[in-house]
């Protein structure tokens, strides 16, 4: 335990309204203060980051009269990695007259979140997702339709409804290049100024005369001239994503970081569950030491693939030797595990859940490739049910994208048994994919340093220890669209007489130093390995002992590895090169060193929380089937981490206690 | 299908920065394997050029699922390299013979400025996107989004325009170094809606002018924008482009 002394947060601090749930946002926003339109003209906000969240967050801001300086670390906008994601967006539209409402999302999200999230913030999710699909619509989004010109849906896992909305297997990046255009729009008019490959490296706090410190402004450093740079603004906002990469391989791009997150958090900001992490279950498994990242398999293939394993581990063993296929394995000798233990969600249970089930079918020796580390995603039921023409209608681009990097075709026939078709099924395994923990955030997505605002998968909020499917977009753009936009407000009502300041100030002189001397020191370190070396070490440390199942003493061993990692990357680092113009190598060690920042939070949240609950699984807390226990008498809180001066310092923990009103805390089932 | 061990040679566009003086190096034996990709293989070169106090090699990249549009790359004189309808990310070694010579140069265009080595600076397809890629209407007015009924088979069009991930491989492709391909989706996408109708003049007009403005050059339907395109971005979105700006010149 990190603090023998047990602080807890004062209910107030989360802000969440008055009145009954369904009430909250509604009122809220009643009462909120807001800021004049003369007034807005006078305020500087700095928004970090491009994707669904910042993009959104920026245009919005700047279409109400706000002024935005928007920073990127790729060279444009565009590329953020929102644009990833593959499968679609949750709404509570009920277009399907399934039974869908505003109350059935926010009921699936919180059981989907294994009951860790803040009820009030999501039910508001649930509330404003509908402005979300009518928003984008209207900004041209090209949603897949029916045949009568109104929306389709499909089903992801977690829900019983379909209130999925998607366009091919690229919602993320139709929504992505919306926001884009929305921001584009506000670049064009002036209102948002825009800085391509930038890197925020810290935020600047500064004073008022009452001696609260407020965030105003960042250092960010242009990753062409090599120089930092200082920027001032009444407020900032961080929009920078997940810490994912810590575990090297992960679905993230190679340029997500966890670095700005990290700042805030060495700044005074609280981090939130630091150890909810998503491990999504149907990623390409890992082939070999040279790769570098996972490639996801969209969670919509669930919808018609089915997963198995071999029943017998004779079958299991001669697959991981390679001298037979899936498709000799005819269907009486299949498994299909997610359908024999959840019945009535099957291959649709969460993420979670499932990777979960791939792990221990695979521990106990029935994995299908030469790592044993795999199981089968099946199409031959769909295809001799629909037909191969209408099942690569849905899934064509991923059928495509996994032959060209796996060379095997998942729609081509493997062998016919009995009259039964059966066709070349996907390989597939578990892979980090989404941080649940984030930057800890109060009902206005305020941080706890005054001023500093954190939105889309950089907070913590919404998804509790476990994110469904089809939601991260959701959030993003709930965020950036519809909350922080009216609760940003809230706090500049009170900083319209505040001028603008200089960033010759002492704050922006000394932050500025700091980080300059940082990048002095990792240049200086002149040892003998690579960052991704060292990074790769980190990967393997998280992933055996912080990873889909811990243990009390895998995680102490974690602690010490991460220890010494930390001494080998302080003492053993060679950046090659200089600081004058371009060094990737330099922006890619000052995001390890927060990535090991980052990998030791994991590892001490994941050790106080005695439980097992969502993506966070205890070995020691688990049920006679293997199912994750809870423990709500004693860990129903979001535990928040406060940095205690230096790296490698045990933090203290601050229990944010959870209270729920409208739903009754039960055990998830997803058997009946 | 089995993984092979492979050596290849890079012969590799290296420059220190934009005004600098570029040359070809080229890096002898490079040891990959089939089923790595090229990125990676290009990533293990790298760890090699550290481990010898050497920069690496820098080139854009991020998602490596072909999807962000940041990988670039002219790989054996082919934009993302040989392959058809990937982008470099997407290309694995297997594509490659044992013991090959591969030349890899930056995209090749007066619009897109080398920053250092093989990546090149691309704010201009942003600037294009800036003059009227977009339909211009503030967030929270929206009406329901099954309001005004869209035809599938016209979502599904616009759906293939909006496909192009902005990586300018149809500019490097082109010997003008035209970005109608580019424009011509977007503007085609929009075009394709009833969203974008209102606006649908003026924007064509401004994205073509900001196009030209910017020192992209002509189109001459050679073609190879489309044939070379990762997302295989159709031709007739230039033809629907043209067609659409021909009649709002007329209006103006």
């Amino acid at each position: 335990m990190a603090n023998n002394e047990i602080l807890i947060m004062n209910p107030a601090d989360s802000k969440i309204p008055e009145g009954p749930i369904a009430e909250k946002w509604t009122n809220y926003k009643a009462h909120q203060k807001l800021v004049n339109p003369a007034n807005k003209r006078r305020l500087d906000i700095i928004v970090v980051g491009t994707g669904l969240a910042g993009a959104s967050a920026a245009s919005t801001l700047a279409e109400m009269g706000f002024n935005v300086l928007n920073f990127n670390i790729q060279d444009s906008p565009r590329r953020a990695h929102s644009i990833a994601a593959q499968g679609g967006i949750n709404a509570a539209k009920n277009y399907q007259n399934d039974g869908d409402s505003i109350y059935r999302l926010f009921y699936d999200t919180v059981k989907g979140g294994d009951y860790r999230a803040r009820e009030a913030n999501v039910y508001r999710l649930a509330e404003v997702s509908n402005n979300i699909i009518d928003q984008c619509v209207a900004q041209g989004v090209p949603f897949a339709r029916e045949y009568g010109g109104l929306l389709a849906n499909r089903s992801f896992g977690g829900a019983q409804v379909s209130r999925t909305f998607y366009a091919k297997g690229q919602t993320g990046q139709q929504l992505l290049l919306g926001a884009y255009s929305s921001l584009n729009r506000q670049i064009e008019l002036g209102k948002v100024k825009s800085y391509n490959r930038y890197e925020m490296h810290d935020v600047v706090l500064i004073k008022d005369e009452n001696g609260v410190e407020r965030a105003r402004g960042i250092i960010a450093k242009n990753l062409v001239t090599g120089k930092l740079e200082r920027f001032a603004a009444h407020a900032v906002v961080i929009a920078t994503g997940g810490y994912g990469n810590a575990y090297f391989l992960s679905t993230n791009a190679m340029a997500c970081n966890g670095s700005a997150a990290v700042a805030c958090y060495r700044k005074g900001a609280y981090f939130a569950n630091p150890a909810f992490v998503q491990i999504h279950p149907t990623c390409i498994p890992v082939h070999g030491d040279k790769q570098s990242k996972l490639t996801l398999m969209s969670e919509s293939l669930r919808n018609d693939g089915r997963i198995w394993v071999p029943k017998k581990i004779e079958d299991a063993k001669r697959l991981q030797k390679g001298e037979i296929t899936g498709s000799d394995i005819p269907e009486e000798d299949r498994d299909y595990y997610l359908e024999r233990r959840y019945p009535a969600f099957g291959n649709l249970v969460p993420r979670d859940v499932a990777s979960r089930a791939a792990k221990e079918r695979c521990d106990k020796g029935f994995g299908v490739n030469n790592t044993g580390l795999a199981v089968f995603l099946d199409f031959s039921d769909a295809i001799n049910r629909l037909g191969i023409d209408q099942v690569r209608q849905r899934y064509g681009n991923l059928f495509d994208m996994y032959e060209e990097i796996t060379d095997v075709n998942p729609g081509e026939l493997g062998k016919e048994i009995n009259g039964y078709k059966y066709y070349n099924p996907m390989m597939i395994y578990p892979s980090i994919h989404y941080t649940m923990g984030g930057i800890w955030v109060d009902y206005e997505l305020q941080t706890t340093i005054k001023g500093l605002f954190a939105i889309g998968e950089c907070n913590f909020s919404d998804h509790g220890a476990n994110r469904l499917g089809a939601s991260a977009l959701m959030q993003g753009l709930a965020d950036g669209y519809f909350v922080l936009p009216f609760t940003i407000q809230n706090y500049l009502a009170d900083q319209i007489r505040v001028p603008r300041f200089s960033t010759n100030s002492p704050e922006f002189e000394a932050a500025e130093k700091a980080c300059q001397a940082e990048m002095d020191r990792l240049m200086n370190i002149k040892g003998k390995r690579s960052v991704d070396s060292i990074h790769k070490e980190l990967g393997r440390v998280m992933w055996d002992y912080v990873g889909m199942a811990r243990t009390k003493e895998g995680l102490e061993t974690a602690i010490v590895k991460l220890k010494e990692l930390r001494n080998e990357f302080n003492t053993n680092l060679f950046v090659p090169g200089t600081q004058e113009g371009m060094n990737i190598e330099l922006d890619k060690a000052f995001r390890l060193r927060d990535f090991i920042t980052m990998g030791e939070l994991m590892a001490h949240d994941a050790m106080n929380r005695n439980e097992s609950c969502g993506g966070h699984f205890r070995e020691e807390f688990q049920t006679e089937e293997g199912e994750a226990k809870r423990d709500d008498e004693n860990f129903f809180y979001v535990a928040c981490w406060r940095y205690e001066g230096e790296d490698g310092k045990e933090p203290t923990l601050i229990k944010e206690a959870l209270k729920y009103e409208a739903i009754q805390v039960q055990t998830r089932n997803y058997k009946s | 299908m089995a993984e092979l061990s492979m050596k290849v040679n890079l012969k590799v566009w290296r420059q220190a920065g934009p005004k600098a003086k570029g040359g070809f190096v080229t890096y002898n034996d490079v040891e990959t394997t089939s089923d790595t990709s090229f990125l990676e293989t290009l990533d293990i070169l790298n760890e090699t050029l550290i481990e010898r106090g050497e920069e690496p090699i820098v080139f854009d990249h991020d998602c490596r699922e072909g999807i962000c549009g940041m990988c670039s790359l002219y790989i054996n004189g082919h934009p993302h390299g040989p392959a058809t309808g990937a982008t470099t990310c997407q290309l694995y070694m297997r594509r490659f013979k044992n013991g090959e010579t591969i030349t890899v140069e930056p995209w090749r265009s007066a619009a897109f400025p080398v920053i250092k080595d093989l990546m090149v600076d691309r704010n201009a397809f942003d600037k294009i996107q800036q003059a009227g890629g977009y339909v211009s209407f503030n967030c929270g007015g929206a009406q329901d989004a099954n309001a005004i009924p869209v035809s599938k088979e016209m979502a599904d069009e616009a759906m293939d325009s909006a496909t192009c991930i902005g990586c300018g491989a149809c500019v490097a492709a082109c010997k003008n170094g035209s970005a109608m391909l580019f424009v011509s989706a977007k503007v085609s996408q929009f075009a394709l809606l009833p969203q974008g109708q209102v606006e649908a003049d003026r924007r064509v007009r401004a994205m073509v002018k900001r196009m030209d403005d910017l020192g992209f050059g002509n189109c001459t339907n050679t073609g190879a924008c489309s044939a070379e395109c990762p997302k295989q971005i159709k031709l007739y979105n230039i033809g629907r482009m043209n067609r659409g700006y021909i009649a709002a010149k007329c209006k103006e």
